[in-house]
C-alpha cells in the first residue's frame, strides 16, 4: 500500500469545512512557515524535489527561484485550475473534496514568494467547485489564516477566484495570464517568462493545483522527508486520474514506485479490465502524451518493468516510451479502435487551437478531417503518410506546446498502430458497418497482453 | 438594459478583486453573469452593455465572447445539454447517449426543441473522464449517464419548468 499524503484525509466527514480540517492537522504548515523566513520555505520546496504536477514536470523550487524581485513591484501567485487535458480530473477531486488543502498551500506558497495576492484560475465548467473554494476562502479569512496580518505575523495575503469560460489553451500559463487579464487566451511568446513579466507585467509564478497542495506536506514533514517518498527524481506522491476501460475509474494517489501493471490490475487501483477483455493500449499521462501498446506499456523496450513515474514512463523516448504528463491515465481494451480514438483527440485539439500559429490552426483541422475519412473507410494509403507529414510540421513550430500536444497523439498512434490505419483503408465496408474490435486487427493483437 | 441591483453589487465586488485600473480582468466573470441574467446567451446589445459597464470598447468584449466556448452567441433552450464526446467519454458510450437524446428530443446536435425547452450540444472534455459518459447541465455535471438517467433528467427538467411557470 503506497503512502498517501494529499488525499489521505478526504474520507473524513466534514473535511471540506474549516473546523474538521483544522482538527485533523490543517493549517499546521502555515503556522510552521510563518516562523521561518520565505527563503527557508523555498529551500524546503527545493529539497523536496517536487516537480510541477500539471504536465511539464519542471522542478517547482527552481521555478520559484526564477521569480524576479524588483523593489516596489507586486508579485503574484496564480494557481492553474484550468484542468482540461482529456483524461485528467485530479485537481477537481482535490478542490471538491479537500479545498482547504489548496488554500493552505496557496498561503504558504504566497508567503514563500513574497506575494500578497494570489488567484485561482479555474475552468468555467467547474462552476459548483467555485462555491466550495469560496466557502473555504471565507472560512480561512474568518479564522485569520488569510487576510491582513495572518496569525499576527504581519504578513498579508488575499486569494481570489477567477472563473474561465471554456478554453483548453488557458491551461498554458501565458494564455492563462492573458485570460486573467480579460483577453482572448492567446499564448505569449517566451521569453520574457512569467517569473519576470507575468500578470499585468509583474513577476508571477503559475503552478498547478496539485503542486501547490503538495507544498503542505513538504512544509509539515520537511523537504528531505518528502524526498524519501518515491524513487529517483520522481519524489513524493502523484495523483493519477484513471479512466477508460477499467473496472474502477477514479483518482488514486500513488508513491511513484509501483509498476504500471500493478496500477492497472490491482484491486487497490484500477481493478483490471472489465468484461474479461484484454488490455490493448494506454495513454498514461493525459491525451497529449504518446499512446503505448500493451507490450511497451508494461515493459520497456529493454524488457524492464515499467513503473508509474516520470523516468520510467519516458524510458525509450517517443520511440518506445511515453510521459507522466498530468497523470490522466486512459486505458483502452482490445475492442477499442485506435483510429477512432485518435480522431476524437484530433478533433479536440482542432477545437481548442487558439488560431494564433498557422501550423496548429491549419494542421489540427487537416489531421481531424483525414482521420475522420480514414475512420469512415474513405481514406487512402497515402493519407497515413500525409498525416505523419502534417504532425511532424506542427511539432516544434508553434508559440506554445499545444502544437506538440496535438501532434504527438497522432504520431504515436501511427508509430505503434499503423496496421490499424491500413486496415481501415483496406476494409471500407467493415468501417461503414463499424465492425471494429478484434476481427480485423491481426497485427496489433500481437501487442495485446492477456 | 441593466443588471439588477444585486448583480451590480456583485460586479463591484468582482472588479475589486483586481488592482486599480485592471478592471478589464473582470470581463470573463461578468460575461458569465450577463449570460445568466439576460436569457442564457450574449446578444450584441448585452455585450455592448458589458462594455459600457467596464469602460471598454465593444470590440474588446466581442473578441473575448467569441473566443470562449461557454459563451453562447445565439439563443439556447431553457435547459442546455452539453454532452462530452472526447476520447474517454466516447470509449464509455457517449455516442449512444448523444444518439438517444437526439432521438428522444427529436433534434440534431446544435438544435433547440420547438418549445424552447432543450438544446443539445456536444462539447470537448469537461474533466469528468472517470465518470463517463457525462454532460453539463447548467451549473452541475450529470455523470455515469444511461438512457434511464437521461429520461429522468428530461422529466425532472420538465417538472421544474412547469413549477416555475
Amino acid at each position: 500500500m503506497g503512502r498517501k499524503i494529499l488525499i489521505d484525509k478526504v474520507h473524513i466527514e466534514g473535511i471540506r469545512f474549516f473546523d474538521t480540517y483544522r482538527k485533523n492537522g490543517g493549517y499546521a504548515s502555515l503556522e510552521k512557515a510563518l516562523k521561518i523566513s520565505p527563503a527557508e520555505v523555498v529551500e524546503e520546496v527545493k529539497k523536496s524535489g517536487l516537480r510541477g504536477r500539471g504536465g511539464a514536470g519542471f522542478p517547482t523550487g527552481l521555478k520559484w527561484s526564477f521569480l524576479a524581485k524588483p523593489e516596489g513591484i507586486q508579485r503574484y501567485l496564480v494557481v492553474n485550475a484550468d484542468e482540461s487535458e482529456p483524461g485528467t480530473f485530479k485537481d477537481r477531486y482535490l478542490m471538491e473534496f479537500i479545498p482547504h488543502l489548496l488554500i493552505e498551500g496557496m498561503i504558504v506558497s504566497s508567503y514563500a514568494l513574497g506575494a500578497n495576492t494570489a488567484y485561482i484560475y479555474i475552468r468555467g465548467e467547474y462552476a459548483w467547485i467555485i462555491d466550495i473554494l469560496q466557502k473555504a476562502i471565507d472560512e480561512a479569512k474568518e479564522q485569520s489564516f488569510l487576510g491582513k496580518n495572518i496569525l499576527g505575523s504581519g504578513y498579508d495575503c488575499e486569494i481570489f477566484i477567477h472563473r474561465g469560460a471554456g478554453a483548453y489553451i488557458c491551461g498554458e500559463e501565458t494564455a492563462l495570464l492573458e485570460s486573467l487579464e480579460g483577453k482572448r487566451g492567446n499564448p505569449r511568446i517566451k521569453p520574457p517568462f512569467p517569473a519576470v513579466k507575468g500578470l499585468w507585467d509583474c513577476p508571477t509564478v503559475v503552478n498547478n493545483v496539485e503542486t501547490i497542495a503538495a507544498v503542505v506536506p513538504i512544509i509539515n514533514e520537511g523537504g528531505d522527508e518528502y524526498a524519501l517518498i518515491g524513487i529517483g527524481k520522481s519524489t513524493g506522491t502523484k495523483l493519477i486520474s484513471a479512466c477508460g476501460n477499467i473496472k474502477k475509474p477514479g483518482v488514486y494517489e500513488i508513491d511513484m514506485t509501483i509498476s504500471v501493471e500493478e496500477f492497472i490490475y490491482s484491486d487497490e487501483y484500477c481493478g483490471g479490465i472489465p468484461n474479461g477483455r484484454r488490455l490493448k493500449a494506454c495513454i498514461p499521462g493525459g491525451s497529449s502524451v504518446p499512446i503505448l501498446p500493451a507490450n511497451l506499456l508494461l515493459k520497456t523496450a529493454k524488457g524492464e518493468t515499467r513503473l508509474m513515474n516520470y523516468e520510467s514512463l519516458a524510458d525509450g523516448g517517443f520511440q518506445s516510451g511515453s510521459m507522466m504528463g498530468s497523470g490522466g491515465f486512459i486505458v483502452l481494451d482490445e475492442d477499442q479502435c485506435i483510429v477512432r480514438h485518435t480522431y476524437t483527440l484530433a478533433r479536440f485539439y482542432r477545437h481548442e487551437s487558439c488560431g494564433q500559429c498557422s501550423p496548429c490552426r491549419e494542421g489540427t483541422g487537416w489531421m481531424e478531417k483525414i482521420l475522420l475519412n480514414i475512420e469512415r473507410g474513405k481514406g487512402k494509403m497515402s493519407d497515413i503518410d500525409l498525416l505523419w507529414d502534417i504532425q511532424s510540421k506542427i511539432e516544434g513550430n508553434t508559440i506554445c506546446p499545444l502544437g506538440d500536444a496535438a501532434a504527438w497523439p497522432v504520431a504515436a498512434a501511427i508509430r505503434h498502430f499503423r496496421d490499424e490505419f491500413e486496415w481501415h483503408v483496406q476494409n471500407p465496408e467493415e468501417c461503414l458497418r463499424r465492425n471494429y474490435g478484434l476481427a480485423g486487427y491481426a497485427e496489433p493483437l500481437e501487442a495485446v497482453i492477456s | 438594459m441593466q443588471f439588477s441591483e444585486n448583480t451590480l453589487q456583485q460586479v463591484k465586488e468582482i472588479i475589486a478583486r483586481y488592482p486599480e485600473g485592471k478592471h478589464k480582468s473582470a470581463l470573463l466573470p461578468i460575461l458569465h453573469m450577463a449570460q445568466d441574467e439576460f436569457g442564457g446567451w450574449l446578444d450584441v446589445p448585452v455585450m455592448d452593455y458589458v462594455a459600457s459597464l467596464l469602460k471598454l470598447e465593444p470590440i474588446e468584449v466581442y473578441e473575448v465572447a467569441t473566443f470562449y466556448s461557454m459563451y453562447n452567441l445565439k439563443p439556447v433552450g431553457r435547459y442546455h445539454f452539453e454532452v462530452c464526446h472526447t476520447g474517454p467519454c466516447m470509449v464509455n458510450g457517449s455516442d449512444d447517449i448523444i444518439a438517444y437524446i437526439k432521438n428522444k428530443l427529436n433534434i440534431e446536435v446544435g438544435e433547440t426543441t420547438s418549445d424552447g425547452m432543450f438544446t443539445l450540444k456536444t462539447v470537448e472534455c469537461l474533466g469528468a473522464c472517470g465518470y463517463a459518459p457525462m454532460m453539463q447541465l447548467g451549473k452541475f455535471y450529470k455523470e455515469h449517464l444511461t438512457k434511464e438517467k437521461v429520461d429522468q433528467i428530461i422529466d425532472d427538467c420538465r417538472k421544474t419548468a412547469s413549477l416555475q411557470n
